[in-house]
């Protein structure tokens, strides 16, 4: 039997976070509620089996990540393997990276704070396929490492790699389409896709 | 080669930014970005699009959630269906 107390004292405060994952995972706020309760009702009965002193969150997130993938991927037809297009390195920066010395004094963590509303990041990652999509929000969102991203996901972590790259660059396209379809970016804003920027480039 | 480091950093960019490459290439990358601007301000472009996608993707919890959850848990969290 887990010890009630000291379950509730380390897991509780996690559940932002699972809470945050599993609405991206599932997209939608009432399957992101049950994925959330039955994941820590899976947890608090096996708690005994939870090694003390290892990563409780990473633990939490594998139990998140199985649930998921069990009972809301058993739902569709085939697990998502869609595969991702070739996104350019440095994809939003070759078109926006220019905005920043537009007005000097601010940071482009400030103007992309502004350019891209909570809607519209959270539907740009929503747009990705799963397996891309959960590599980015366990990297970029949670900030497990490579190693903890592999063992939450069951996969290698050449795999994990492959997928935050493919992830994350087609991330800022979908960001920057999103920015164009709804006229937050006006070519004034943009310079054309090109060295403008002066952007380091991979040959 | 200027060029050749443009291009190590550039492969190296995603996993320089999580944190996982060995001390040696890690410092590599450090010294190339510190006399190189183009670089420079790409990564920190990368690093800062990063903050932004994160502080986006952080949700409140339903109160009503986390009632629930703490009340099941007091009960021992029995099995059966979830409510």
């Amino acid at each position: 039997m887990a010890d009630q107390a000291t379950f509730t004292d380390q897991a509780m405060d996690l559940m932002p976070s699972l809470y945050s994952a599993a609405l991206r995972m599932t997209r939608n706020p009432a399957d992101a509620e049950d994925l959330v309760q039955e994941t820590y009702l899976k947890a608090y009965r096996g708690f005994g089996s939870f090694e003390q002193g290892t990563n409780l969150k990473a633990w939490l997130y594998r139990i998140l990540t199985n649930t998921f993938i069990n009972r809301y991927r058993a739902a569709k037809r085939r697990p998502d393997e869609t595969d991702l297009d070739d996104v350019e390195d440095f994809y939003l920066y070759r078109r926006l990276g220019g905005l920043e010395e537009a007005r000097a004094g601010r940071s482009a963590e400030d103007e992309l704070m502004d350019l891209f509303s909570e809607a519209e990041v959270k539907a740009a990652v929503d747009a990705l396929p799963e397996q891309f999509r959960m590599a980015v929000l366990l990297a970029d969102v949670e900030g497990f490492s490579y190693k903890e991203i592999a063992s939450i996901l069951e996969i290698p972590i050449g795999t994990v790699m492959s997928r935050l790259h493919r992830g994350r660059k087609n991330l800022q396209k979908a960001l920057f389409e999103f920015a164009t379809t709804q006229g937050l970016i006006t070519a004034d804003d943009v310079d054309a896709p090109s060295d403008a920027t002066g952007a380091p480039t991979s040959t | 080669m200027p060029d050749e480091d443009c291009n190590d950093a550039v492969r190296e960019l995603y996993t320089f930014l999580d944190g996982e490459l060995t001390d040696a290439r890690r410092s590599a990358i450090r010294g190339h970005l510190d006399g190189c601007h183009p670089c420079l301000e790409a990564f920190d472009f990368e690093a800062e699009l990063r903050m932004v996608v994160s502080h986006h993707c952080r949700e409140q919890v339903p109160d009503a959630l986390k009632a629930r959850i703490a009340a099941l848990i007091e009960q021992g969290a029995p099995e059966g269906p979830i409510v």
